[in-house]
């Protein structure tokens, strides 16, 4: 035996409890890794493609559901200060049985790309898809995924847009592939040819979703928003116009509500935890007064007796701290696939799980070292007095 | 030369406002390879002398000398190595601890000593084996009786080969024949392998054993032949 034995002994002193608390500890450490790993994604933005400052986005003022005439692109284009306009729509649509689900926007291809040369595809396939009217091309992480070839049709079936033939059953080609500005970050969307699209459906035909605007200068984004959005003040689509930054610095901001209310929920759960193990470890420490003592008696000195106690207690968060941090790897893996959909990646980094543990050893010396002061001060003869 | 001299030993107690005097002026020597009892009335200060020869509290005035060495003028850190080398505890509630196996409860004090890992399982087998209980190394303290508890930590307390064994009532939680053969193997301890032993008891019958019987009252002795 060795003094860690001697800890280790100490731990299953009661084997419920020790596992109560371990179980509430593996929770929190899951809980703490998961929900940080969530919150890391939003927060260093490796989630979503960069925005562009000298991009606009013009869309109807009162909700987004509702499309813009494709008339407004000539009188945006002709808007002092802006440079070129494309246009973009929401298809919706399920492919397959709908199980994972990813974007389709109709647009104009060439301008389309001309307005985001972040996103790189071949010159031919382009054109391909400029010439296709049924043609659409998909990321190329997407087509990996799915396993589509250029040349393969893939099937979407219409929930928002039908057919002006009734069906729902719309079909496109797929005649190539694009990137983001790199790996990682996939644009993650499906683009399908607008002028397909706006023949094929049964109403609402010469509208869009939205319009993109690129600024002569990204110095003047305020002044030419603001210009758009008089020019269609008294008309019947009113619109709001705003940069792709602010349109991100909105949603951060919702993802700022959603950090603070991401430490809220860890510091309830970690207060709890300091609870609950602090009374574990102060009900331990009061069971084992007179062990202690003999402890004492037969030499231990008063500092090794509170390393002891404080050991405990380390050991104790650090174990579950490690099985909490293997559980989240194992739910990560799970997870994994369906939190990629919904928020670009989702991956436990080195530096959560190492947080992790760090946190869980500080929870030990938190929790420890009011029961290891009291035992390095607990008096022999007193001790050994109340048995 | 006596192995234990306790000159003019004094010992009080604080609580609230009222200072108790417990011990009042005891002088004693012990020598070495005595087996001596103790024996008084409840509250007479049996333990408090116990303790401080065992070094486990200070005196309030007086001076304790174990084998040349000043109790009195030592530090709490100096008296634990010091007890650590010199002496055996015994308890009147045997005080294992629950979670370790008999062997690892032996085994304890040398976690204090710079003996190796075989070597101090040595140690606590040849300790367990004097005491009679090699075959039951692997049971932890629950499941052993009262008088196998005892001798594990008579075990514990000669694993370390002090010189002085200090025993508070080691006979006091057991039934007669286990508490004789308790006796026997103090006997044992104190003729075959040297030690000095001082036992606190109130049992009559185990006074005889010893060889010389110390009687205290209200915080003095009254020394008697044995
Ligand atoms: N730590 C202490 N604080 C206050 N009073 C104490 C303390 N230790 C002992 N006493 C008092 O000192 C007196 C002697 O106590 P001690 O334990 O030495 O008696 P004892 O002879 O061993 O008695 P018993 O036979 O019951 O074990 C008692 O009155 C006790 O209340
Ligand atoms: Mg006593």
């Amino acid at each position: 035996m060795s003094k860690l034995g001697l800890l280790w002994a100490n731990l299953f002193r009661r084997r419920t409890r020790t596992l109560l608390t371990l179980l509430s500890l593996l929770v929190a450490m899951l809980l703490f890794i998961l929900l940080r790993t969530i919150s890391l994604v939003f927060t260093d933005g490796s989630g979503f493609s960069p925005a562009s400052v000298d991009r606009l986005v013009v869309a109807a003022k009162y909700s987004i559901i509702d499309s813009l005439p494709i008339s407004a692109l000539q009188q945006i284009q002709a808007v002092e200060g802006v440079d070129a306009v494309t246009h973009a729509e929401w298809f919706g649509g399920v492919y397959q049985d709908g199980a994972d689900f990813f974007p389709k926007f109709p647009v104009d291809p060439k301008a389309y790309f001309d307005l985001h040369p972040e996103f790189h595809i071949d010159p031919e396939q382009l054109q391909a898809f400029i010439n296709t009217r049924s043609g659409a091309v998909a990321p190329k992480d997407m087509a990996e995924k799915y396993g589509w070839r250029i040349g393969d049709k893939i099937p979407i079936q219409g929930d928002i847009w039908g057919k002006r033939d009734g069906s729902r059953n719309w079909e496109f080609d797929l005649v190539g592939l694009y990137t983001g500005v790199d790996e990682d970050r996939s644009p993650g969307v499906l683009l399908l040819h607008y002028d397909y699209f706006d023949e094929a459906r049964e109403y609402d035909s010469g509208t869009t979703g939205w319009f993109i605007v690129r600024l002569a200068d990204g110095e003047r984004a305020a002044e030419v928003a603001n210009r758009i959005d008089q020019l269609f003040a008294n008309s019947s689509d009113p619109t709001r116009t705003s940069t792709e930054a602010e349109q991100q610095r909105q949603f951060m901001q919702q993802i700022g509500d959603i950090e603070l209310m991401m430490s809220g929920i860890l510091g309830a759960v970690f207060f709890t935890i300091l609870l609950l193990t602090g009374n574990t470890m102060a009900q331990s420490l009061r069971e084992r007064v007179p062990e202690l003592a003999v402890l004492k008696a037969v030499g231990f000195g008063d500092a090794a007796v509170a390393a002891l106690v404080l050991g405990e207690a380390v050991l104790l968060c650090l174990l579950g701290g490690v099985l909490g941090a293997a559980l989240a790897l194992l739910v990560a893996l799970v997870i994994g696939p369906g939190m990629e959909q919904a928020i670009g990646v989702f991956e436990v980094r080195a530096t959560t799980v190492a947080a992790a543990l760090g946190l869980s050893a500080a929870l030990g010396l938190a929790v420890g070292a009011f029961p290891a002061f009291r035992a390095r001060r607990l008096s022999i003869i007193e001790a050994l007095r109340a048995v | 030369m006596a192995l234990v001299r306790c000159q003019d030993l004094q010992k009080s107690f604080v609580k609230g406002r009222e200072t108790v005097e417990v011990l009042d002026g005891i002088n004693l020597e012990i020598q070495q390879g005595d087996f001596l009892a103790l024996m008084g009335p409840s509250g007479s200060g049996k333990t408090t002398l116990l303790n401080l020869i065992g070094g486990l509290d200070h005196p309030s005035a007086g001076a304790v000398e174990v084998g040349g060495v000043p109790l009195n003028e030592m530090s709490a850190r100096q008296l634990a190595k010091w007890r650590a080398e010199n002496i055996g505890f015994v308890f009147q509630f045997y005080n294992l601890l629950p979670v370790l196996s008999a062997q690892r409860n032996v085994e304890l004090p040398l976690l204090l000593t710079p003996l190796s890992s075989r070597q101090r399982k040595a140690n606590a087998a040849t300790a367990l084996k004097i005491v009679g209980l090699e075959d039951r190394a692997k049971h932890k303290p629950g499941e052993l009786s009262g008088g196998q508890q005892q001798r594990v930590a008579i075990a514990r307390a000669i694993v370390a080969d002090p010189t002085l064994l200090v025993c508070d009532e080691p006979t006091g939680d057991l039934d007669r024949e286990t508490a004789d053969e308790i006796l026997s193997l103090l006997e044992v301890l104190n003729q075959e392998h040297g030690k000095t032993i001082i036992m606190v008891t109130h049992d009559p019958k185990a006074a005889e054993r010893a060889a010389q019987v110390l009687r205290m009252d209200k915080g003095r002795l009254a020394q008697e032949a044995a």
